[in-house]
């Protein structure tokens, strides 16, 4: 019985529970209980909540969820489902995105916008790291910043365009601006909440130790933050690489999101499906490396 | 403001009517009332409590963490004004930094005193020793038991040298047997250092075997119902809990602490 209802992927049920399974029912009162039973422990098979599962069930997974998407996409485009004008077959994709790196455009595009998010980016985590961790730690100016930053955190960034452009015009600045009004009130939320995560137990340790609210503020509350802070830029770093190509759309002469605008006036959608798996795969890679330095500058957090 | 001299003349530590009131929407509440304590030079001293007699917020108005609603708390008859490494404070939780090994746990004390660095590394030595961490010296708190969590955190601690340590249910989080060898431990560095200590605890029997006084604390408000001086030989060691005379001092306590709480039902139907 318990074969049967095992999964295929579940681990095997020992003799032990089964066996036990098998008792004689004493009377009706333990009858009921013994329905509420599970027939074998939770953290085991396809559904287990919040435990880690082998690799066995994981890599087929893994490579179901990258592989499966791909697969449907080159069974639609090879059997003509989809006109190739609205869905170019991978092979089109992959010649579109080969010679755009072939002609260099793809680096030089690539190279703008990663210049644009990186002076953007810059800027935002120069102003939202400190002034979140001032307003996580001080409740005196979280008192004074909150209210504000909570109200223009919810207006849209890209709606700030035709603003930008009256005010810095087409140029750079109008751009980076967009990126950077866009993120910086996420991340200095995000940082304050880190700061305010320090427990209270490891201030009042640290004051009796003889530290001074500065000591504190440096020696513990700036390091215990360091990895919180890491992760919210890796959150947000993903939102400032989604606007860009937003930003691009202001008479961009260059970048991913200039080339997909431009690809889209010659209806070259091979080349917009190339242009968007490598913003894709960009960031991803942005995504790794902040995990990366986050594993390398806080193993302790990890 | 000058030396106050206290009903305690010698004690090293003590608190004059030292009352807590918290701020909540339906108006102050009375947690600490008009509590006097006070602990001699290199004495051990136990406050037991049940939970809710405000035991780790005297804790931290002796620390100097928080301000007291009224009263004081006088170190050598001057009043403590805030927190510093005069008084060394040790949490249930063991709050140590998780991105400091063990000896730079110990070490942070020093760093903020500004001790040279060979100054520094000796006297981390000298208290991971003391401690039995020296192995440890270079492991992450996470990578520690919960016994060696709170060893790193006594050390860290004592490392400054302070008037006072104040003990805040040290062993409440640690299992039966890790408790009963950093009992031995704290009767061990208390005798070898002479260090003042107040501590605060809800098990009776670790109250009368560690302390040569006892304060029974009664819940809601916290208030001193009883004072009990445990005149039991020296040094002390866990084979007292099988003495006769070890089990009725512990049954006495126990009454007070019953006492206490029936008063408190009494007063509150």
């Amino acid at each position: 019985m318990t074969s049967a209802r095992d999964g295929v992927l579940a681990e095997r049920a020992t003799p032990e529970v089964a066996s036990r399974d098998e008792e004689p029912v004493v009377d009706a009162g333990t009858r009921s209980l013994r329905r509420t039973r599970a027939i074998r422990p939770p953290g085991t098979g396809f559904f287990r909540l919040r435990e880690e599962i082998p690799d066995r069930l994981r890599r087929p997974l893994v490579l179901t969820s990258i592989a499966l998407p791909f697969l449907v996409w080159t069974l639609l485009s090879a059997t003509h489902a989809v006109k190739p004008l609205f869905l170019p077959s991978p092979a089109a994709v992959a010649r579109a995105g080969w010679d755009l790196a072939a002609s260099g455009q793809l680096w030089s595009d690539a190279a703008a916008t990663l210049t644009r998010v990186g002076i953007g980016f810059g800027l935002v985590v120069l102003v939202s790291v400190p002034l979140g961790l001032a307003v996580g730690t001080f409740p005196s100016l979280r008192a004074i910043f909150e209210p504000m930053i909570g109200f223009v955190r919810y207006m849209p960034a890209p709606a700030f365009i035709p603003l930008l452009i009256v005010w810095l015009g087409f140029g750079e600045s109008s751009k980076i601006t967009l990126l950077f009004i866009g993120t910086v009130f996420f991340n200095t939320v995000m940082s304050a909440d880190v700061a305010a995560r320090v427990p209270k137990a490891l201030i009042d340790a640290s004051y009796t130790l003889g530290a001074r609210r500065w000591a504190v503020v440096r020696k513990v509350i700036v390091p215990h933050s360091i990895p919180g802070l890491l992760d919210a830029m890796r959150v947000n770093i993903a939102a400032t690489w989604n606007l860009v190509v937003v930003a691009e759309l202001i008479a961009a002469q260059e970048g991913l999101g200039y080339r997909i605008t431009r690809a889209q006036r010659f209806l070259q959608t091979d080349q917009i499906f190339a242009v968007l798996l490598v913003i894709g795969l960009i960031g991803v890679a942005l995504d790794l490396s902040f995990r990366l330095l986050r594993n390398t500058v806080a193993p302790w957090a990890r | 403001m000058g030396a106050v001299t206290g009903p305690e003349g010698e004690s090293k530590l003590c608190t004059l009517g030292l009352t807590k009131d918290f701020e909540t929407p339906s108006g102050p509440l009375r947690v600490l009332d008009r509590i006097d304590v006070s602990v001699g030079q290199g004495e051990l001293v136990c406050l037991v409590g049940s939970s809710g007699c405000g035991k780790s917020t005297l804790l931290a108005i002796a620390a100097g963490l928080q301000p007291a609603t009224s009263g004081v708390v006088l170190l050598d008859g001057q009043p403590v004004t805030g927190p510093g490494a005069h008084c060394g404070l040790v949490f249930q939780d063991f709050s140590l930094y998780p991105w400091r090994t063990v000896a730079e746990n110990v070490a942070f004390g020093l760093e903020i005193a500004g001790l040279d660095k060979a100054a520094s590394r000796r006297r981390v030595a000298e208290y991971l020793a003391v401690m039995g961490l020296t192995e440890f010296a270079d492991s992450l708190p996470r990578q520690l038991s919960g016994g060696m969590k709170q060893r790193t955190a006594i050390a860290r601690a004592l490392a400054t040298k302070p008037e006072v340590l104040l003990l805040d249910e040290p062993f409440g989080s640690l299992d039966a047997q890790t408790r009963a060898s950093m009992q031995e431990l704290i009767l061990d560095v208390w005798r070898t250092l002479g260090t003042t200590v107040l501590m605060v605890t809800h098990d009776v029997e670790e109250a009368v075997l560690l302390s040569s006084r006892v304060y029974v604390l009664s819940p809601r408000p916290g208030r001193v119902s009883a004072e009990l001086d445990v005149h039991l030989p020296d040094p002390r060691h866990r084979s007292l809990l099988r003495e006769p005379v070890f089990q009725s001092l512990c049954h006495e306590v126990d009454d007070l602490l019953g006492q206490a709480m029936q008063a408190e039902a009494a007063s509150a139907g």
